[in-house]
């Protein structure tokens, strides 16, 4: 028997245990159960705490804008008139583009780092993979306007804007770089770790008996990965993709560093753009009015049931269909 | 030591069904009564890294027969025939010496392409392993991939009536494999296999996983199988193979070096290894001695 | 009916059939991963590469320890002391739901439990940002550091909670039959026995989870981000200096001169975050594998 199980045994002297001892353990026990409750209780309080929280401070802009909010454009702070349009448009365009491009990338990712590399490569790539996750989003959002801006500016935008411009999502640049698109590609290279390392989870939990039986009726590589791998863990990868969503949609900082601050709704990419967070990030701490502040809670109240949804959905998603947990649970 | 042979069931092939592979070939002829050989492996070791699972195996595997690989476990049975379709290439300290050569050609050449062996060698494992699809959609995958496409339910159908399967499935074949008992669930593997018609089935240990009847079943799809295919089975069951197979290779733990090593001890037709064998190793297994 | 596409076995074992265009687009596809993983790495080495580079220059014992203008170090110790008290807040609690989870809920206290640390996962931390605001800030009419780290602690304690209960239950189910054979009390055994086993686990999640928290920067900026660069203090309950409120202040001020005390900042945040996220988790990894074997 360990060492620690002897030493509280001897702590315990003995199996004998005198009445007064045993009432002590018995409340011992009950407070012990207490106070993991209270903790349970703490943290499940916290959650209803901020969404009332949230909510309330956003009553006045609510009882002043109602739903229109959603989608009426004009937001003046000097006129105390606030509409979450352009705000919305920015936060769906970015977080599309970023799940649009990421999500190919981090599953692929994902599928080099189970079928492809070889041990000790997937045991480095892997970790470095996740670190990208790990930078924290105000020196990622930094970087983006010190260095990726310009580069995009000076070349990725004209060179779309030259070859593609017909479509009018590849419309004119900007001279700064800081654009909706900026933004996106920012977003993307926060959003890819995530969904990566949960989708080579799920290809690693693919029995190797499956894979087994598909290699042994010669098919290659890659039919292995479309017949096998990917549709068995198809619902697993929806549901990472959602909560790399949910990661998109929530991000203030990074995106309000890079994206300019336009306020108006434009097919351009390269032009300028806000999301609900951003606003939030840019605009609160310089907030005059309550009128301003509650329209900033009440873009939080947007996101905040955005942001619900999709972790419900995901976690909803990833228990009904996989085999293997979804998420790291 | 001789069992009553099972009745052989033979499933009736439907006309136009596919032809018995039967090919001229010019791979050199044993003696005019034996059948050609479509394995011959020569002095075949296989090693794990540094430990060596299999010494130096000489066995030829003969067409239109079944050859079954018995011994105690661990003497190398399930890695020699894994080796046989190169199934042991995942294994990352996999190393073999010595040729398998396959109508004449290595194996383990450099212009040999992994995909095509496997094409023409088919494998059935232990454990059924049927794909979450429907039961047609585990047969018709691999011949889809292959662009077979033509005539696709045709040949899932002569697939499914050539592993006995058909007339138990044939109202429900969109439904999940993953719903079909443990010997059906095998008999989906074999179909599957069959369905590309290969020209070798490997089984290991195929009813190891399955009740009596469920095995008994499988039996006597093999002796319907035999002809058209070439078959290798190992097998934990000695009655199993004086059952079914032509011919019996014999595989022990070889003590007499530093370290056990598996090894083939004797290869003969079926009804000599199990009445009167050569090696003393032999008869101490088959009459039950040690197991 | 298989119409001449089965190969003919004594051929040769090159491809047959279909197979040599069915490798081409399996390399392919192989060419696309590998070019994936290519693009991730890139762009993390870019970024690394640009702090370390710019940041390299700033960095000097002035910079470290001295106040604003010639140095960050009122913000670093403002971000050490916000990340203390919020771990100060968090690490119990999170503890305690975990043995919740492990020890004393059921099945569906347990899955309610998970649910419910993960909504808080999911919490956008610009509103874990607003909720310290109006919840303390406002009320008290002044910023305060604690209130950031209230938000922070709020974002630690899923993680803390998450990685104490995997590793709980790692331990072994015969440790506790054990001594509850000795007629040892639960409580006693929960925080002489199990707690102790776990412990490497709990406190490489605590790291993690302060890595994760030390680099945000939404809550900060709503609930201490009006300070004093130059003071050198550790009040909790007034607004203290810090790292990530500063890199973002210089940003957005979009003055150039100010880039190189901010790559310096972050140098050293990123620094201190990439090591303790490797080693944690490298630890945690070996502390799981000892309990599981």
């Amino acid at each position: 028997m360990s060492a620690t199980v002897t030493a509280a045994a001897r702590a315990s002297r003995g199996t004998r245990v005198s009445p007064l001892r045993k009432r002590a353990d018995q409340f011992g026990d009950r407070a012990m159960f207490g106070i993991c409750l209270l903790a349970a209780l703490i943290a499940g309080g916290a959650i209803f705490l901020v969404g009332y929280q949230i909510v309330h401070g956003a009553q006045p802009a609510i009882s002043k804008f109602g739903l229109a909010f959603i989608y009426e454009t004009t937001w003046q702070p000097n006129f105390g008139e606030f509409g979450a349009g352009v705000l919305l448009f920015g936060t769906a365009v970015t977080s599309a583009f970023a799940l649009l491009l990421g999500a190919p990338i981090a599953i692929a990712i994902g599928l080099f780092l189970t079928l492809l590399a070889p041990r000790g490569v997937g045991a480095v790539i892997g970790p470095l993979v996740e670190l990208l996750a790990a930078i924290p989003s105000v020196i990622l959002g930094f970087w983006g306007l010190v260095v990726l801006a310009p580069f995009v500016q000076e070349h990725v935008e004209p060179f779309l804007h030259n070859n593609f411009g017909f479509i009018p999502i590849f419309g004119a640049p900007q001279t700064t770089g800081l654009s909706v698109f900026t933004a996106s590609l920012i977003l993307t290279i926060m959003v890819v770790p995530i969904i990566a390392s949960i989708s080579r989870d799920l290809f690693r939990s693919v029995p190797r008996e499956l894979q087994d039986g598909a290699a042994a009726l010669g098919a290659t590589r890659w039919e292995v990965v479309r017949g096998i791998v990917l549709p068995t863990t198809s619902s697993g990868v929806i549901a990472a993709c959602i909560l790399g969503l949910g990661r998109a949609l929530g991000e203030a900082i990074a995106v309000s560093q890079v994206i300019g601050a336009g306020s108006e709704i434009k097919a351009n990419l390269f032009a300028p753009g806000s999301t609900l967070a951003g606003q939030i990030a840019l605009q609160f701490p310089g907030a005059l009015t309550e009128l301003h502040k509650a329209a900033l809670f009440y873009c939080g109240v947007i996101l905040l049931v955005i942001g619900l949804i999709a972790n419900l959905l995901a976690g909803w998603i990833g228990r009904r269909f996989s085999y293997s947990g979804a998420v790291n649970w | 030591m001789t069992q009553a042979v099972p009745s052989r069931i033979r499933v009736q092939p439907k006309a136009g069904a596919m032809p018995p592979a039967v090919t001229e070939t010019t791979v050199e002829m044993q003696p005019l009564v034996a059948p050609e050989l479509v394995f011959d492996s020569r002095g075949v070791s296989i090693f794990y890294g540094a430990k060596q699972a299999l010494a130096a195996v000489n066995l030829g595997i003969r067409r239109g027969q079944i050859t079954a690989l018995i011994g105690p476990s661990g003497c190398g049975k399930t890695t020699f025939l894994r080796s046989l379709n190169r199934m042991n290439d995942s294994v990352a300290s996999f190393r073999i010496e010595g040729s398998i050569l396959y109508h004449g050609h290595d194996i383990y050449g450099s212009n040999v392409d992994r995909v095509e062996v496997r094409r023409r060698i088919g494998m059935v494992f232990q454990k059924p392993n049927p794909f979450p699809k429907s039961i047609y959609d585990n047969v018709a995958w691999a011949p889809r991939n292959l662009g077979l496409r033509r005539g696709l339910d045709e040949r899932v159908e002569e697939a499914l009536r050539g592993a006995a399967l058909w007339d138990e499935v044939k109202d429900r074949l969109k439904d999940s494999a993953l719903g079909l008992s443990g010997g059906q669930q095998q008999r989906l593997c074999i179909a599957r296999a069959i369905a590309i018609e290969p020209d070798v089935l490997l089984l290991d240990e195929p009813a190891s996983a399955l009740d009596p009847i469920a095995t008994g079943a499988i039996e006597d799809l093999m002796h319907s199988l035999k002809g058209r295919f070439t078959i290798v089975i190992v097998t934990h069951n000695m009655q199993q193979a004086a059952r079914v197979a032509d011919r019996t290779a014999f595989f022990s733990l070889e003590t007499s070096g530093e370290k056990p090593v598996g090894s083939l001890i004797e290869v003969d037709e079926t009804e000599k290894i199990f009445a009167n064998p050569r090696d003393p190793r032999t008869r101490d297994y088959v009459s039950g001695r040690f197991g | 009916m298989s119409g001449g596409l089965v190969p003919d076995p004594t051929a040769p074992l090159t491809p047959s059939g279909n197979l040599r265009r069915r490798q081409i687009v399996s390399r392919v596809a192989e060419v696309v991963a590998t070019g994936a993983a290519v693009i991730a790495i890139a762009a993390l080495v870019i970024v690394i590469w640009t702090v370390v580079s710019r940041g390299a220059s700033a960095i000097s014992l002035d910079f470290l320890f001295t106040g604003y203008p010639t140095g960050v170090g009122p913000m670093l110790l403002g971000t050490v002391v916000i990340a203390l008290v919020a771990t100060a807040i968090a690490m119990p609690i999170g503890v305690l739901v975990a043995l919740f989870i492990t020890e004393y809920s059921g099945a569906k206290g347990a899955r309610t439990m998970k649910l419910t640390l993960d909504l808080l996962n999911g919490l956008p931390s610009i509103i874990l940002g607003l909720f310290a605001f109006v919840f303390i800030v406002a009320a008290q009419e002044k910023q305060t550091a604690f209130a950031g780290s209230v938000a922070l602690a709020i974002i630690e304690l899923p993680l803390i909670a998450r990685g104490s209960q995997e590793v709980l239950q790692l331990v072994p189910g015969n440790l506790r039959e054990a001594s509850d054979a000795l007629g040892i009390a639960r409580w006693r055994s929960t925080l002489t026995v199990v707690l102790p086993s776990a412990l490497g686990g709990i406190v490489t999640s605590t790291i993690l989870a302060v890595a994760r928290a030390a680099g945000e920067t939404a809550p900060l900026i709503l609930t201490t981000s009006a300070f004093d660069p130059n003071s050198f203090s550790i009040n909790p309950f007034e607004a203290l200096p810090n790292v990530p409120t500063w890199i973002y202040k210089v940003s957005e001020e979009g003055n150039p001169n100010g880039y190189a005390e901010a790559w310096g900042m972050s140098l050293i945040l990123v620094s201190i975050i990439l090591f303790a996220s490797l080693g944690a988790r490298a630890l945690l990894a070996r502390s799981k594998r000892k309990l599981s074997s």
